[in-house]
């Protein structure tokens, strides 16, 4: 499935991906039960990342989201604090070496989290309501996949945050009542508005930037979900956007795909953690 | 690749290529050992040999020589129970040569159920997103994923043996996935793995057993879709051989 066949989908996009894996009614029962798990963990994460201010095993992060959580709203944004808060949450657990699920990545694991518990939350809705919006998410990364391992190493920071934004960015928009045609819209501007982004992880670690990046990319799905909904599309057609990224991570040299050798990594700050750890 | 794949797997941070990738490693050459090991030695390579320690990659090596699963909380806790289940294991790095960068060799030891000692060498590869590539087993270039059972097979390099494997195989409506077959030289020592869609019957692995040409044989689990109940450590292998 392409997502322009996605788009073109009469019903909800959740259906069109679940009614494209071509399960028997057992199999697709197991499917929505392990989504239902993966959710339940994802909430787990955050409930645990909220309450917790234990440091990473390098000691660069592990504060950040228990801080946000319990500062004033400087910008009376309650939405906006709950989901970088939730995404930040989820990765801080994920430095502590704390359970979490891989969305796609670990990496990337806060930015879904964060934006569709996130919202949901802030509008009180049951987690039973997040269930489909999560089976789409999976299907946008599922079609992303196919053109680009979805993996740092392989594309840089844009195929693994630039994924999970496009794959939070669809889902939002899904539970906000918007149709297939939307859904996939919010991933490509997700998605576009992703491209370059290079891996550059200090010392080699999923810390710094991944923890912020988490809350920015949560942030930047719910934004890409909020154009969409109000009727924007992506000028340049999704396939296209992913066919984009995907060029870009192969032009991106080794030094900016998770060596941790370029970028922030490279900083003085950057090289003395990273020989400060190989001790 | 199933949905459950992209939003998965739940896993223990903080890297599903250093962390749950390496634990599936390590769970796989378990599983191929088929003992609980009393020593694990651990050689990192490239990425693996630079990042280990931040990324939990030698906690989650020893995690999954005991037989936990990237889900296990007590992969945090891995040295202590490696001690409590008496398990000694020790990590060195080296250049494994024109592999992935995120490689490790894991040799195991241990003895059997007769209390003679074995050994087992595998290599393999994290790939990114939790996917692992086992590409040498014990000196044969063979590969298998972990995304399916394995059915691993030593035998001697004699005509026939392979299709007599797969008619075992067939026998027991077991449809092969992928094959791959490798000797150290004619006539010799060889290995087979067989990714299957389900594991054969304990009678058919039983009955290849009991072929003369047959030497060894493990199944190996699908390491991909296993999770922790909570008793995944030192519970892991049910043992096929004698």
């Amino acid at each position: 499935m392409t997502l322009a066949d996605l788009a073109a989908t009469s019903g909800p996009a959740s259906a069109a991906v679940l009614a494209d894996q071509g399960l028997s009614d057992s199999e697709r029962v197991a499917l929505l039960d392990g989504m239902r798990g993966r959710l339940g963990e994802m909430r787990d994460a955050i409930a645990r990342g909220l309450a917790s201010d234990a440091k990473s095993r390098t000691g660069m992060v592990g504060w950040n989201a228990k801080g946000l959580w319990e500062a004033h709203d400087a910008l009376s944004a309650p939405l906006l604090k709950r989901v970088q808060a939730y995404a930040m949450a989820v990765n801080e657990e994920n430095a502590r070496m704390g359970r979490i699920v891989a969305a796609p990545t670990a990496g990337s694991a806060g930015t879904i989290p964060g934006a569709l518990i996130g919202v949901g939350d802030h509008l009180e809705l049951d987690d039973e309501a997040l269930l489909l919006p999560l089976v789409l998410a999976a299907g946008i990364g599922e079609v992303i996949s196919k053109t680009m391992f979805i993996a740092g190493s392989t594309g840089g920071c844009q195929a693994e945050i630039g994924s999970s934004a496009a794959m939070a960015a669809a889902a939002v928009t899904e539970l906000l009542g918007g149709d297939a045609e939307a859904a996939v819209h919010a991933a490509a501007m997700a998605l576009m508005n992703t491209i370059g982004l290079v891996c550059d992880p200090v010392g080699g670690y999923v810390e710094v930037p991944c923890v912020s990046r988490n809350a920015f990319f949560a942030v930047h799905a719910v934004s890409s979900a909020q154009l969409a909904l109000a009727g924007l599309r992506s000028f340049i057609p999704p396939d296209e956007v992913v066919q984009a990224m995907a060029s870009v991570g192969r032009m991106l040299p080794p030094e900016l795909r998770e060596t941790g050798e370029g970028g922030i990594a490279d900083t003085p700050t950057g090289r003395r953690i990273a020989l400060e750890m190989a001790r | 690749m199933s949905l459950l794949d992209v939003i998965g797997p739940v896993m223990v941070g903080p890297s599903s290529s250093h962390t749950a990738g390496a634990c599936r490693l390590a769970l796989l050459a378990r599983h191929a050992f088929g003992h609980a090991p009393h020593e694990a030695r651990f050689v990192l390579h490239g990425s693996f040999a630079k990042t280990a320690r931040g990324h939990g990659t030698d906690l989650a090596l020893v995690a999954g020589a005991l037989g936990a699963a990237p889900d296990d909380t007590r992969i945090p806790v891995a040295f202590a129970e490696a001690e409590r289940a008496g398990l000694a294991f020790s990590f060195t790095t080296a250049d494994l040569g024109d592999v992935h960068p995120n490689s490790v060799r894991i040799e195991l030891h241990g003895r059997d159920a007769a209390g003679a000692e074995r050994g087992l060498v595998l290599q393999g590869s994290s790939l990114g997103g939790g996917i692992v590539r086992v590409f040498e087993l014990d000196g044969f270039r063979i590969e298998f994923s972990g995304a399916a059972p394995t059915l691993l097979v030593r035998h001697v390099d004699t005509p026939g043996v392979i299709a007599r494997v797969t008619r075992v195989i067939a026998d027991d409506e077991v449809n092969v996935a992928a094959l791959y077959s490798a000797r150290k030289r004619r006539g010799g020592e060889a290995l087979m793995a067989v990714e299957c869609d389900r594991a054969i019957t304990p009678v058919a692995a039983a009955y290849l057993l009991h072929l003369n040409a047959i030497t060894w044989l493990r199944q190996v689990p699908a390491v991909m879709s296993a999770s922790s109940d909570g008793s995944h450590i030192a519970s892991a292998t049910a043992e096929v051989v004698p």
